[in-house]
């Protein structure tokens, strides 16, 4: 017990993000529906997110910003890493447009077959 | 001039998205100039830089001059100068042909349709040329968004098949994100050659073991790879023809191209086939998604939705051929690939102007086609001969290349569905030819007026179909001087 806790906590960065990533799978698989398996895309991806944010951070560094005139003193162990920041950057632009364009199809669908519900949805094909 | 050859085949089409997009809102009629010069000079473009390659070597264009490890490369061998080559020509050629299509389809929003068009090329030329690993992930959600809104501009069923392709997708790249993640914290690198001389060092690390499984597992969710085709079918078959003729020999071509260069150019093939014992996993797998794309296929009665499921027997092909991990399988796939593109152009191409003509493609109403419309016909036969793999079409060249790998490599089981599947292949034409050529009775056998699709549309899937035979006819030249000397040199 003891040593799956120190895993747990050790770690519990990666644990965070894998249990949310769980969650948003979950979310797009069993959720019937699609607005809420829209939510469980965005929680996956955030999940991504979150993991690429925590695997820059250093113990007891600061924020990468450099002051004038003291770049030769510059220790790269005192600052946190900023390229993975960066690259969600991207990562967070790229979430909300495939969110937007997941939520004007959701719209679409609402328009054509009347509801957001799959299992009515396939009903509805079904019939027609 | 010549050394912005690599950037130029992202940034034309990027722009003249822009100009087409703005062109839609107060010119319309412009839209499909401005989009055929953009794609011309894309497509000279890259035949120039494979050119180029094949004289000189590697090219490589440091964006912002920031040099390799830290800023991000574009980087041309022969590999992707091929494919860069062939999709840019494939572009270029469904632009001409869909015009009539799109003209009669989508009069009211042109712009927008033609501007996501040359938005989806810009991505996947970028996925091409790019030597960044998280690049790449960019530009694959650029190609992938642009596909996702393409394909739901038809009516009807298309929004839905659409969602569920923007859920298997998003999840698709984002298992290929988090897996550049842990490569990320294993390596601090992004660059992909720097990736792989680093990885050289690590082959024992179980982090790396994870993160190949995740990438590998991730691009084949967004090839389509059987089990993890679900969104394929439906996504192809529900999209505007003219959407459909795009995206279905580029997207699915384009992630096999990624699969092949994280295997044999970042991984290394001394890891992916040696280090793991996934080899013949794969290649079991592989040949069961072949038989199973052939079985879906086989039980499809609509010719879209029929032309659509023989591509995952295409991936299949390809994810066999490259795990052989001998010379003539991997040869093989990488031809296979762009003969494909070819080949499902002029496919996809051949039964989009059919469906311009005759509306419904059920087998019942194409009795008199072949008269009606003969050298649509035509083009289809030369198509389906080379998915078959009939000489003297590329597809058999191909094809010959895989057996001979999988002989070699000792997996008889891939032999078998190759065979197979090019059995079930022919048996899926012949009853489309047969129905087309005798009918099934109903009407009378009158005299059949020829009615041909515009001719703006077969002009293009003549040249295609002229293409696919002269590639094969050409295909000892093209393995010899380009793809044979593509591969990494630990494939024995």
């Amino acid at each position: 017990m003891d040593r799956i806790l120190e895993v747990v906590i050790a770690k519990y960065n990666y644990w965070i993000y894998i249990v949310l990533m769980m969650i948003g799978l979950y979310g797009v698989i069993a959720k019937n529906n699609l607005v809420k398996k829209i939510v469980g895309m965005s929680i996956f991806q955030t999940a991504i997110i979150l993991f690429f944010i925590s695997m820059g951070m250093k113990k007891g560094a600061t924020i990468p910003i450099i002051i004038h005139g003291q770049e030769a003193s510059v220790m790269a162990s005192d600052y946190i890493n900023p390229l993975p920041h960066v690259l969600m950057l991207t990562a967070i632009v790229v979430a909300v447009s495939t969110l937007g364009v997941a939520l004007a199809l959701a719209v679409k669908i609402h328009k054509e077959f009347d509801t957001l519900e799959e299992d009515e949805i396939l009903e509805k094909i079904r019939k027609s | 001039m010549t050394s912005h050859l690599p950037a130029l085949v992202v940034t034309v089409p990027l722009l003249t998205a822009f100009a087409a997009f703005a062109a839609g809102w107060l010119r319309p009629k412009l839209c499909f100039p401005v989009g055929l010069t953009g794609l011309g000079i894309t497509a000279i473009s890259s035949i120039w830089l494979l050119a180029e390659v094949l004289e000189a070597g590697t090219v490589t264009y440091e964006l912002g001059r920031w040099p390799a490890p830290w800023g991000i490369v574009y980087v041309v061998d022969r590999l992707n100068g091929v494919v860069l080559a062939a999709i840019s020509l494939c572009a270029f050629i469904q632009w001409i042909s869909s015009r009539a299509s799109v003209k009669s389809q989508f009069s009211d929003r042109i712009g927008a349709f033609y501007g996501l068009e040359l938005l989806f090329v810009t991505g996947v030329m970028g996925i091409t040329v790019t030597g960044d690993a998280f690049n790449l992930y960019v530009l694959l959600e650029i190609a992938s968004i642009t596909a996702y809104a393409l394909i739901a501009m038809g009516g009807g069923r298309a929004p839905l098949s659409s969602l569920n392709y923007v859920f298997m997708g998003t999840i698709g790249a984002c298992f290929y994100l988090l897996g550049v993640g842990y490569l990320y914290i294993m390596t601090g690198s992004l660059n992909m050659a720097d990736l792989a001389s680093i990885l050289q060092g690590m082959r024992s690390s179980q982090a790396i073991l994870v993160a190949f499984v995740i990438i590998i597992v991730g691009v084949w969710l967004k090839m389509g790879f059987f089990p993890l085709h679900g969104w394929l079918p439906n996504a192809y078959t529900h999209a505007p023809w003219p959407a459909t003729t795009l995206i279905a020999p580029l997207m699915t071509k384009v992630m096999a191209y990624v699969m092949m260069r994280l295997v044999l150019f970042l991984f290394g093939p001394e890891y992916s086939f040696g280090v793991l014992g996934l080899k013949d996993v794969v290649v079991w797998w592989a040949s069961l998604a072949v038989v199973a794309g052939s079985v879906i296929a086989l039980s499809q009665k609509d010719l879209k939705r029929m032309i659509t499921c023989i591509i995952l027997i295409e991936i299949a092909y390809m994810v066999g051929g490259t795990f052989l991990g001998n010379r003539s399988g991997t040869t093989g796939a990488i031809f296979h690939l762009v003969n494909d593109v070819f080949m499902t152009l002029c496919v996809f191409l051949a039964v989009s102007s059919l469906a311009f003509r005759q509306r419904e493609l059920d087998m019942d109403t194409m009795e008199g086609l072949f008269s009606e419309m003969p050298f649509t016909m035509g083009a289809l036969v030369t198509g389906a001969l080379s998915i078959v793999g009939v000489p003297p079409t590329c597809g058999f060249f191909s094809k010959w290349l895989l057996l001979k790998g999988a002989l070699e490599a000792g997996h008889y089981e891939f032999m078998v569905a190759l065979i197979l599947s090019s059995l079930v292949c022919l048996v899926l034409f012949f009853r489309v030819f047969e129905a087309a050529y005798f009918g099934h009775g109903e009407r009378s056998h009158g005299h059949h007026r020829m009615r041909e699709a515009p001719l703006g549309m077969v002009v293009p899937l003549l040249v295609v179909a002229i293409g696919i035979v002269a590639l094969g006819l050409m295909s000892g030249e093209v393995i010899s001087s380009i793809i044979e000397p593509a591969l990494p040199r630990g494939v024995l």
